[in-house]
């Protein structure tokens, strides 16, 4: 059967300075499918798509929309057109509520909250989703409100929707929610695009693959004609192998010694409950848990930020000595040696200044270390240098603003950075968010060759199947306690998802 | 219990040109437009106001018709406050120049053209220019009736006050209600918050940046025309008007951006500001009483920020333009 054609792209070409974006790319989207969008970091999906939702204008190129030739020249006309767009980076206006934001730029008559909330609601049950209309959004977790940016999207009737990395954010249970929610609508005659780099999502959710590489069109393919290798292959251009090496480190010692660590929220919830545990040198260990068991506290309580109740977290040194660290500043424990790759979820909001270069933003972290009052930019700049070659970072150069660069770039900056600054306990959280699959295995290859140097790694990750095949040990919180420490070599997803869930099997209700 | 009594009426007379200002100024940034250019627009209101009323009566002679001078001097402030940011509207809305720079350039040229406008109607008309005695107390005096006005204490506190002030009041209710309750109101702080968001959700960023920041504009300068017109005793003045605008400035963070607040805030500067004149405290110098606005406005800055409220915060997009295609 043929499907139906919603949209057409035909030699689209974008250009931002001396970086195309896009090359003359080509593009079918169908009624009743779900389209995934692969491609590198870079790669310039979020740019073609913005030329949809009209926050871009295409340099070259036409767009027809059921046969005829459109024009969209502003985010207005393509809702106009049906198209509707949830962004990478949310746009929601955080001190209203959710319904202030879903009716935000409706010019249909009287302004009626009430009718407007009847309407949110009905959508809601529709498509099940779940979400607080009154709640304002600076309220809301991530999940809500990417909610919010759905419904808004429906609310406007759109018949196109386009998703780009809606998954990224979400834990494994919420990305199911949301692709029921994708299929529904796909039953619903509507077209629908997703960007994700994950590419066990692209098996399950989407009808047809289309691949980008470097700004070109590669090509696509049907979902079941192919399979997360081919892909790859697809999206680098060459052969790529997607394996993790798990070398065993020869003399592993104990470098920190977390004991009954207990943390207390602002509301006297305790988010950790005696947790306790050993990293090693020249080892992994992973931490898994449903989102929200604790994994941030746990951070954040090590590094210094967030307040201990009760507990202990010594670090040994390299002569064996102890140090406690509960009680001593973030700046102090940094310079024990205790290094974070924290990668949050406002990229550009913590740890980057978005209008400076790579260069700028090394600097940021070392600056310190220089003497005398003129700054050195040698040794940042080469940094830079070896990031961007590194892990492949997509931009014209070292001295280019990282605002301008594209959302897993920004983050390869973040991450590379963090890992570089070679601590003796690194830690990162999410540090493969958004970026492509070939970068994510750098990333891993990164980590495990700064376990092979001695360094204690604590890794906390949401996919089981990287964290069985990267960890040395897993330790799986749950509720903030932990529900088990085990082997990576051994373990078994099932088992990891049973210990998630331990605490709440067991004792039933709060 | 009279200098009290004295001293409220002149807090709220001069309270009544700061609170134009800062309502203006309200209605500017919560654009996401900072207008720094008060001061120049307050200025320009003043002189402009002054050659509106001035020149009508010239014109009119004999029949000259009280509630229309004071409707052509609103007028005239108001058209000049809106030129003058319809210039800074072009330059950091379209042009997308750099906000701070053309404010500042704005309050410089501001100041220098209503200087001009004052000078020039001085000179051109010999030297001296001054509405009637007779236009000058209606500008200057009560709006309700005498009977009214002579109710002991609350008379004077609540009565005896310039037709300006009430319409300031009314003014100020009218853009809560507008803020809050409409959906134009709605847009524009959503515009301010976060111009992508609006942007992508179809809301015209630079129709809505325009038109608050002309209409801002505008209302500031009549504050400049109400002091010319009161306080001034209808001649050019311009070392009185001297440092309002920053002053409605500082006003606008400490009121929180709402305009309900601006009704007591500019009361209480006002107070503030004419304190030295009333109750002057011996080895103190007035130039600390004249930095107390300031010393206040940066205490309420901290403590608001302390309580880290998401609600009382400055919208967030203040200061800086937008371009759709720039990330
Ligand atoms: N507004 C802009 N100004 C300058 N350069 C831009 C702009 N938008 C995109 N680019 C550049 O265009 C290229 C493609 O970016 P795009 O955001 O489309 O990539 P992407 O495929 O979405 O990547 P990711 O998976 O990392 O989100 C990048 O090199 C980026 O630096
Ligand atoms: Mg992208």
């Amino acid at each position: 059967m043929e499907k139906k054609c919603a949209i057409e792209m035909k030699g689209i070409t974008k250009r931002f300075g001396q970086v195309t974006a896009n090359d003359s790319i080509d593009l079918r989207i169908n009624r009743g499918e779900i389209m995934a969008l692969l491609g590198e970091n870079g790669s310039g999906k979020t740019t073609l798509m913005n030329m949809l939702s009209g926050i871009y204008q295409p340099d070259e190129g036409e767009i027809y929309e059921d046969g005829s030739r459109i024009y969209i020249r502003s985010p207005r006309e393509a809702y106009e057109y049906g198209i509707g767009m949830i962004h990478q980076h949310y746009k929601l206006i955080e001190v209203f509520t959710a319904t202030q934001n879903i009716i935000l730029g409706l010019n249909d008559g009287k302004m009626d909250i009430a009718a407007a909330e009847a309407r949110v609601k009905e959508i809601c049950s529709r498509y099940g989703f779940d979400i607080d209309p009154g709640k304002k959004v600076y309220d809301m977790s991530v999940s809500q409100k990417q909610t919010v940016e759905i419904v808004k999207v429906l609310y406007r009737g759109a018949d196109i929707l386009i998703l780009d990395e809606p998954t990224a954010v979400l834990t494994p249970q919420e990305t199911q929610k949301l692709f029921r929610v994708l299929r529904n609508m796909k039953e619903d005659g509507k077209a629908i695009v997703i960007i994700t780099h994950k590419l066990h999502e692209v098996m399950d959710v989407s009808d047809t693959v289309t691949v980008l590489r470097k700004g070109k069109y590669i090509g696509t393919v049907n979902t079941a004609d192919t399979d997360p290798q081919a892909l790859t292959d697809m999206m680098v251009g060459h052969a790529v192998s997607l394996n993790i090496e798990r070398p065993r480190y020869p003399d592993p010692q104990r470098k920190l010694i977390v004991e009954g660590l207990t943390v207390v929220d602002e509301e006297g919830i305790r988010r950790l409950d005696s947790v306790s545990f050993t990293a090693n040198t020249g080892e992994i260990l992973g931490v898994a848990g449903i989102s929200g068991s604790g994994q941030k506290e746990l951070l954040e309580a090590i590094t210094g930020l967030y307040p201990v109740k009760e507990g202990s977290i010594r670090f040994i040194g390299s002569d064996g000595s102890e140090t406690e660290l509960v009680g001593k500043t973030p700046k102090k424990i940094r310079e024990t040696g205790i290094g974070m790759a924290f990668v949050p979820e406002d990229r550009l909001g913590m740890g980057l200044v978005g209008s400076m270069g790579m260069t700028g933003n090394m600097l940021l972290r070392s600056w310190k270390n220089g003497k005398g009052a003129l700054l050195r930019k040698k040794d940042p700049e080469a940094l830079a240098n070896r990031i961007w070659k590194d892990l492949d970072v997509v931009t014209p150069g070292v001295d280019y603003p990282v605002r301008r660069l594209s959302g897993g770039n920004v983050q390869k900056v973040l991450v590379g950075r963090e890992i570089s600054s070679e601590p003796a306990v690194l830690m990162t959280a999410y540090a493969v968010r958004g970026l492509d699959i070939n970068t994510s295995y750098t990333i891993y290859s990164l980590l495990t060759e700064q376990k092979m140097k001695g360094v204690a790694v604590i890794y906390v990750g949401e996919d089981l199947d990287v964290l069985i095949e990267l960890a040395d040990r897993i330790l799986v919180l749950c509720g903030g306690r932990v529900a088990g420490i085990v082997d990576g070599r051994t373990a078994t997803k099932e088992e990891i998802g049973l210990l998630m869930t331990h605490f709440d099997s067991k004792e039933s209700g709060e | 219990m009279t200098t009290l009594i004295a001293l409220v009426v002149a807090a709220v007379t001069f309270g009544t040109v700061l609170m134009y200002g800062t309502l203006g100024e309200i209605l500017t940034e919560k654009s996401g437009n900072l207008n720094l250019g008060v001061e120049g627009i307050m200025y320009m209101g003043g002189a402009f106001g002054l050659a509106g009323a001035f020149y009508y009566e010239k014109a009119a002679g004999a029949a000259v018709n009280g509630p229309l001078a004071v409707t052509i001097a609103i007028l005239s402030a108001f058209a000049a406050g809106m030129a003058a940011s319809a210039i800074y509207s072009f330059i950091t809305v379209t042009l997308r120049a750099n906000q701070n720079v053309t404010g500042l350039a704005l309050s410089i040229f501001g100041t220098g053209i209503g200087q001009f406008v004052g000078e020039f109607m001085r000179v051109s008309e010999g030297g001296y220019v001054a509405l009637s005695n007779g236009l000058k107390t209606f500008f200057a005096s009560p709006v309700f009736p005498p009977f009214l006005v002579n109710i002991p204490v609350a008379g004077r506190i609540f009565f005896s006050h310039t037709v300006f002030f009430y319409l300031a009041v009314l003014l100020a209710v009218l853009m809560y209600l507008f803020l809050q309750k409409t959906r134009c109101g709605m847009y524009l702080t959503a515009v301010g918050e976060s111009p992508a968001t609006s942007d992508a959700a179809g809301i015209s960023i630079t129709a809505y940046k325009y038109l608050a920041t002309t209409i801002g504009g505008g209302i500031s300068a009549i504050g400049g025309m109400v002091y010319i017109m009161t306080t001034a005793g209808c001649v050019w003045n311009h070392e009185g008007l001297s440092g309002v605008g920053w002053l409605a400035v500082a006003l606008v963070i400490f009121c929180m951006w709402r305009p309900l607040n601006a009704i007591w805030g500019s009361i209480l500067f006002g107070a503030m500001m004419i304190m030295y004149l009333r109750v002057s405290i011996p080895f103190i110098p007035t130039e600390i009483y004249k930095i107390l606005p300031y010393i206040v406005t940066v205490i309420v800055l901290v403590l608001t920020s302390m309580k880290n409220s998401r609600d009382k915060q400055p919208p967030a997009s203040l200061g800086n333009n937008y371009f759709r295609e720039e990330r």
